[in-house]
């Protein structure tokens, strides 16, 4: 293992929120390339403000950020981002390939297009629901079909903002599997309060309550989530 | 009835019909999945000042109507991604004033108004050869960018953190639908008037969006709902001696109270196919 793989995300000193409100305080993370990491925390401890950091939806305070070694707004293209629910999307009327589909906007050529999508969905193998509508899919498809979108983006790293909330535990851990499939070729990071189901997929973890402790391998203890958690937590076990 | 066919008011009103029909179809659908109705009602009331400017200047009504609507959707599409759900009062108040400004500038202007009242409760029946051809341009021009922007407009419509992320001009989008919406209000307007606008901007919309799979669809239904509200309405006000543009936001009005009644009945039948790929999760 002397190979040095490149860096994918740089956090550095980053302080961010909304409206004066600290969410993060001083942030320091660096996720490499072909890393799976798991960030933890509580509600409230600020995971999807770091995601939104991430994606360019908020603007730091302070510190630099930097994606595939360039700003937010030109590195997020290499981002996949799967969202933690979509609002209103089951009265839409919209067919799985068409949610899919626009994963390839911005992108040139119809028939790759239309490759990329079928390929998208055959990895999350839901390919034979192509023409079924959004509303009527079960939580644990829908979840496949925004990770299907994000892979059709054609994406270097994939985030996932709690992808298995309210999905039952047989889906969830299929939906896990396939993420470690994934991540043969692509950095995952992955935000959940469900430490237990992660924790077997994972490479790397990280505990997010407004300030981050980072942890290369899984070598996280109870002492450092009770200081997280500002509370005892007995529920970690397989960690 | 179809003796009525000989006149020219009456083929051009059913022409403007459906004309607008086709921009009702396209733009009303994106109103209707954006949830943007109310600020359409704003738009479509404050359009009012823009006939008031017309008239005070002396210069085509709609034309006034035309470009006072297109600022008015740019300001309030503006303040509403500004303020998100606090936006809403200060839109209410830009409808009054809008309309406020056309009734005081009709005030001030002298003499005996004409069509006045054919503007806000619509005058198909009045329709001339010129406003037909207004209204045709607009059509294209409503076409074309609904075919070229198709894509985007979609992805922002389902959902717009995606499309952020994915670099699409979201803002630029959102103006530009919001000037298509003022568009559409100003074709609208000449058949059932300002008041009634809204609802025939939504309801075909409304209707289709219950039991089509995509949003094409939704639009080519929406349209043809739409044709066939105006041509019913139409035949009914001539058989009846009634204001057409009231009878026609009637038949749309009522025809989407019983689908909303048969709704549910559809969609119990639609549920007795299984979802084959319930079980998905248990394959692996």
């Amino acid at each position: 293992m002397t190979q040095v793989l490149s860096e994918v995300i740089s956090v550095r000193h980053l302080w961010a929120g909304y409206e004066g409100e600290n969410i993060l305080e001083d942030i320091n993370l660096s996720v490499r390339e072909l890393d799976f990491v798991g960030i933890i925390g509580p509600n409230g401890g600020g995971k999807t403000t770091l995601i939104k950091v991430l994606l360019g939806l908020i603007e730091p305070q302070q510190g630099e950020v930097k994606v595939f070694g360039k700003s937010v707004q030109k590195g997020r293209k290499y981002l996949g981002y799967v969202p933690q629910f979509v609002e209103c999307d089951r009265a839409f009327p919209i067919t799985v390939w068409d949610v899919v589909k626009m994963g390839r906007l911005g992108k040139s050529s119809p028939q790759k297009d239309n490759e990329k999508v079928t390929e998208a969905l055959g990895q999350v193998e839901i390919l034979d629901l192509k023409d079924k509508r959004i509303g009527e899919l079960s939580g644990g498809q829908r979840q496949r079909v925004y990770i299907a979108r994000a892979l059709a983006t054609e994406p270097k790293l994939l985030i996932l903002d709690e992808p298995t909330a309210s999905i039952d535990p047989q889906v969830k851990s299929n939906i896990y599997s396939l993420l470690k499939r994934l991540n043969e070729f692509m950095t995952i990071i992955i935000i959940s309060h469900d430490i237990g189901a992660i924790s077997s997929y994972i490479k790397t973890v990280g505990c997010l309550n407004r300030r981050f402790h980072y942890h290369q391998g899984k070598s996280i203890n109870l002492n450092l989530l009770e200081r997280l958690y500002q509370c005892p937590v007995d529920l970690v076990k397989s960690l | 009835m179809i003796e009525a066919l000989q006149f020219e008011f009456m083929q051009n009103a059913l022409v403007a019909g459906i004309l607008v029909s086709i921009a009702c179809g396209i733009v009303g659908t994106f109103v209707v999945i954006n949830r943007i109705v109310f600020i359409s009602g704003a738009i479509a009331h404050a359009a009012y000042g823009g006939i008031g400017i017309g008239y005070f200047f002396q210069f085509n009504p709609v034309l006034g109507a035309l470009v006072f609507s297109v600022f008015s959707a740019l300001g309030m599409g503006w303040l509403q991604r500004k303020f998100k759900e606090r936006a809403d009062t200060i839109i209410g108040v830009m409808w009054s004033i809008g309309m406020a400004i056309g009734i005081i500038l009709i005030d001030l202007t002298p003499g005996y108004k004409t069509d006045l009242m054919g503007y806000l409760f619509g005058s198909i029946l009045t329709v001339s050869k010129d406003s037909l051809g207004i209204i045709f341009i607009l059509d294209i021009l409503i076409v074309l960018l609904a075919m070229l922007f198709y894509e985007e407009i979609l992805a922002i419509s389902f959902d717009e953190t995606f499309a952020i992320i994915r670099n699409l001009p979201v803002e630029a989008i959102y103006l530009g639908l919001m000037a298509a919406v003022a568009l559409t209000i100003v074709m609208l307007m000449q058949v059932v008037g300002l008041i009634m606008v809204i609802a025939l901007l939504t309801i075909p919309a409304a209707i289709s969006g219950q039991y089509v799979k995509n949003i094409k669809l939704m639009i080519i239904f929406s349209s043809l709902l739409g044709s066939i509200f105006t041509t019913i309405g139409l035949a009914l006000s001539y058989r009846f001696n009634l204001t057409s543009g009231a009878t026609i936001i009637l038949v749309a009005g009522i025809t989407y109270l019983i689908s909303l009644g048969w709704k549910p009945i559809f969609l119990k039948f639609q549920d007795n196919t299984p979802h084959p790929k319930d079980n998905l999760g248990k394959k692996n």
